[in-house]
């Protein structure tokens, strides 16, 4: 009985109702209600907000609102930028870096190759890395926002679904494993600065992909776009020891990123743009990485890509590194 | 003119606060959940997205998840507008408008999980030209963001007009909305295409980047969004004094058997490509399905969707879903059903394994559920109320001047 009801209801028979009540459908109690209600509900929204009292002076600036983009920044307006990034540091860190904002160099195509032959996945690499970059090296999972990961593979295969990256470091090479150390590729194509809804990272004239952290929104459309998991995320703000800090930083590499952006492997803009080699190949003890200029005819990068048995990681996925692995046995 | 609409929005202020203790009862529930939700999300502002579950393997997790699902429902208002305007069926006409109104409460939802999703929402504005750069038309996410806007303006504009000029008493002028809501056809389809294309565009993402993801999609939100509007209507017609019949209801319960149809058979063409040529490709799908190596958090809850999609299918095709009854248990199921594989189950095995072949599984935090809920329960807060004010409307008690018949 009921379901025939609710199978084949009919229209109930609509209540007359006075003039008034159709034209004024709103009394003075409802009023009173409302009055009541809103007030009731503003102090509850009030107090829902009640953790924004924590946030840190200084996190939420007017300039840090209104700073345009990168490519649109004034000289003056940079220098000025620079200098409040300097003391805010100082302020947060208690250390007193030098912010620069290093130009690519004229002429200049950067390459990386990586001798797997070589490499014995002792993870030296990913810690110099976090040290140059002044990434949190406070608990276990700091390792986590390393630029690099070292995949330890069973030789006899390529499968990076069977890798390991948590292997011990301390026996390394074992028996029947090889090493593979996987950072950024500044892939030519990359499909990171394409899917950017923003522009807060692009390639500059020397290939390397940079992040400008005071523009990204951390949406981590890019982390999910790049194909070499090169990408991590602030989920914290950084936490950095007083005496860990690198001084020596450049706003599109090294300096203590603001919590909420994305960062990754900037080739070590700050110290290749003059000349210098990137720290993770000052400190690997093997020498499996090379690193120089495409552009110049006679560079030691130029001549393994000619010469050896060159390797390219998802070379199928169109991305066009400028990370090349090689072997020489 | 401004006298008129200033008098329109005191009308309309005050008679969201005249209602029955239930209805009382039924916002005051929402809006303290809205309330929890909105501390757990300032929790998360200071603290940043630590709070949540995500990691640098699993990037994006439950907020995406809800988002991505809740594109396809506001889309599906089109499936109320298409037998409304183009075939010109009268019982749809009528209900139309609850359509409109849906996919404005859903769009602001998918708006709000993806703000909370930002890791600088404060840098919100880098999106919009001419304080930020939008990197259109490279990004799709810019797309997104031009689709989903564009959709809820067009909404806001229909619905406003065509309420407004009931109340004024007056006719609609055709030019006025005619042109938008078919545009608004088009549109909603785009928002679809679009989302999943934010996926599908993704080549280092095997398990995203597949062409079938986007009829899929559109399947699936075609199931999922008139399952919700069946129970809204019957939800108006009990507690209202607006009438529905049944008559929209059953041409929405067709279209929904049509949608699931095709969806299951997609799902079967996407599990036989998969499974049968066992390539490394299929390893996030393993991982949904079966799970790896001993990771298997989604495994239960992808059963548990096909279980109640199929069940809801089954419902749907027999004569059983002509009663009422059923057919809202139906709804119930494909709902849920397609929330948890149009959610979850999209986009977390995108992420595992991770490009390098690491297994990291996700589940989400407490804070982050309950932002989720708080969302969930504005978009519902919100929904009541665009109901409370177009109802009276609708059936005329609520006029400029003079009374006129309920029509
Ligand atoms: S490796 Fe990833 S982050 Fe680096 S350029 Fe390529 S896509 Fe971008
Ligand atoms: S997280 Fe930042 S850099 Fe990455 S896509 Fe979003 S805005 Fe661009």
């Amino acid at each position: 009985m009921t379901q025939d009801n609710n199978n084949h209801p009919t229209p109930p028979a609509q209540q007359p109702r006075t003039i008034k009540e159709a034209l004024n459908p709103v009394s003075r109690r409802t009023f009173l209600k409302g009055t009541a209600a809103s007030l009731l509900g503003m102090t509850g929204v009030v107090a829902a907000l009640e953790p924004l009292l924590k946030l840190e002076r200084g996190e939420l600036t007017i300039d840090g609102l209104l700073q345009k983009h990168y490519h649109r920044l004034t000289p003056e307006a940079m220098e000025r930028i620079l200098r409040s990034l300097e003391e805010k540091c100082k302020e947060q860190y208690g250390v007193m870096p030098n912010i620069a904002d290093i130009k690519p160099m004229e002429g200049v195509g950067f390459a990386y190759a990586l001798n797997l032959s070589r490499c014995v996945g002792c993870r030296k690499c990913a810690h110099a890395c976090m040290a140059e970059n002044n990434q949190s090296r406070e608990s276990a999972t700091d390792i986590e926002m390393s630029y690099i990961r070292v995949l330890e593979l069973d030789q006899g295969s390529i499968n990076m679904e069977s890798s390991n990256q948590y292997y011990h470091p301390d026996e390394v090479p074992r028996k029947g494993k090889y090493y593979m150390p996987v950072q950024c590729h500044q892939c030519r194509h990359a499909p990171c600065t394409q899917a950017c809804p923003v522009k807060a990272t692009w390639q500059d004239p020397d290939g390397i992909i940079v992040v400008d952290y005071n523009w990204c929104i951390g949406c981590r459309y890019c982390m999910a776009a790049c194909p070499y998991d090169a990408r991590r995320f602030n989920f914290d703000k950084p936490k950095i020891p007083e005496k860990a800090i690198n001084p020596n930083q450049d706003y599109l590499s090294n300096r203590i990123r603001p919590k909420g952006v994305v960062e990754k492997c900037t080739f070590c803009l700050h110290r290749t743009r003059e000349g210098k080699y990137p720290a993770c190949l000052e400190v690997c003890p093997t020498g499996a990485r090379v690193f120089g200029n495409l552009l110049d005819p006679d560079s030691e990068i130029n001549y393994i890509l000619k010469n050896k048995r060159v390797y390219i990681l998802k070379e199928d996925v169109g991305t066009m590194p400028r990370f090349y692995y090689f072997f020489d046995k | 003119m401004l006298k008129d609409y200033t008098l329109f929005l005191v009308r309309v202020g005050l008679l969201s606060f005249q209602g029955s203790r239930k209805y009382y009862a039924w916002m005051i529930f929402l809006f303290v959940i809205c309330l929890i939700g909105l501390h757990a999300y300032s929790l998360q502002f200071v603290e940043g997205l630590s709070t949540t579950g995500m990691t640098n393997q699993v990037s994006w997790g439950v907020y995406i998840a809800n988002f991505t699902f809740l594109v396809g429902v506001a889309a599906a208002a089109v499936m109320l507008v298409i037998p409304a305007y183009i075939y010109k069926k009268d019982h749809m006409n009528k209900v139309v408008i609850f359509g409109e109104l849906m996919a404005i409460a859903v769009i602001i939802m998918c708006l709000l999980f993806v703000m909370v999703d930002l890791g600088r929402p404060d840098r919100f504005h880098h999106m919009l030209p001419p304080f930020g750069i939008l990197n259109w038309p490279l990004s799709i996410l810019s797309w997104d963001v031009i689709v989903l806007n564009g959709y809820l303006l067009l909404n806001l504009h229909i619905c406003g007009y065509l309420l407004y000029t009931k109340y004024l008493g007056r006719k609609p002028t055709k030019m006025f909305y005619i042109p938008f809501i078919f545009i608004a056809m088009a549109w909603a389809i785009s928002i679809h295409t679009v989302t999943a294309f934010l996926y599908v565009g993704l080549a280092g993402r095997p398990y995203w980047n597949n062409p079938i993801v986007a009829p899929r999609f559109l399947a699936s939100a075609f199931t999922a969004g008139p399952a919700l509007l069946i129970i809204t209507f019957q939800v108006i017609r009990k507690s209202t004094s607006y009438w529905i019949g049944n008559e929209p209801i059953f041409t929405l319960r067709m279209i929904m058997t049509v949608s699931m149809v095709i969806n299951v058979f997609l799902l079967g063409c996407e599990l036989f490509t998969e499974f049968y040529a066992a390539t490394a490709h299929v390893v996030a799908s393993r991982y949904l399905y079966f799970g790896l190596e001993g990771h298997n958090v989604l495994v239960p809850w992808i059963w548990t969707a096909i279980a109640l999609d199929f069940i809801g299918l089954g419902l749907l095709m027999t004569p059983l879903s002509r009663d009422i009854n059923w057919l809202n248990l139906a709804c119930i199921f494909c709902f849920i059903g397609i929330w948890i594989e149009k959610g979850m189950g999209l986009i977390i095995p995108g992420f595992v394994p991770s490009p390098l072949g690491q297994v990291v599984e996700y589940l989400p935090t407490i804070n982050e559920t309950l932002v989720c809920l708080g969302i969930w329960a504005f978009g519902a807060l919100l929904y009541s109320w665009m109901l409370k004010i177009a109802i009276p409307i609708m059936d005329g008690s609520l006029r400029r001047s003079g009374i006129s018949q309920v029509d």
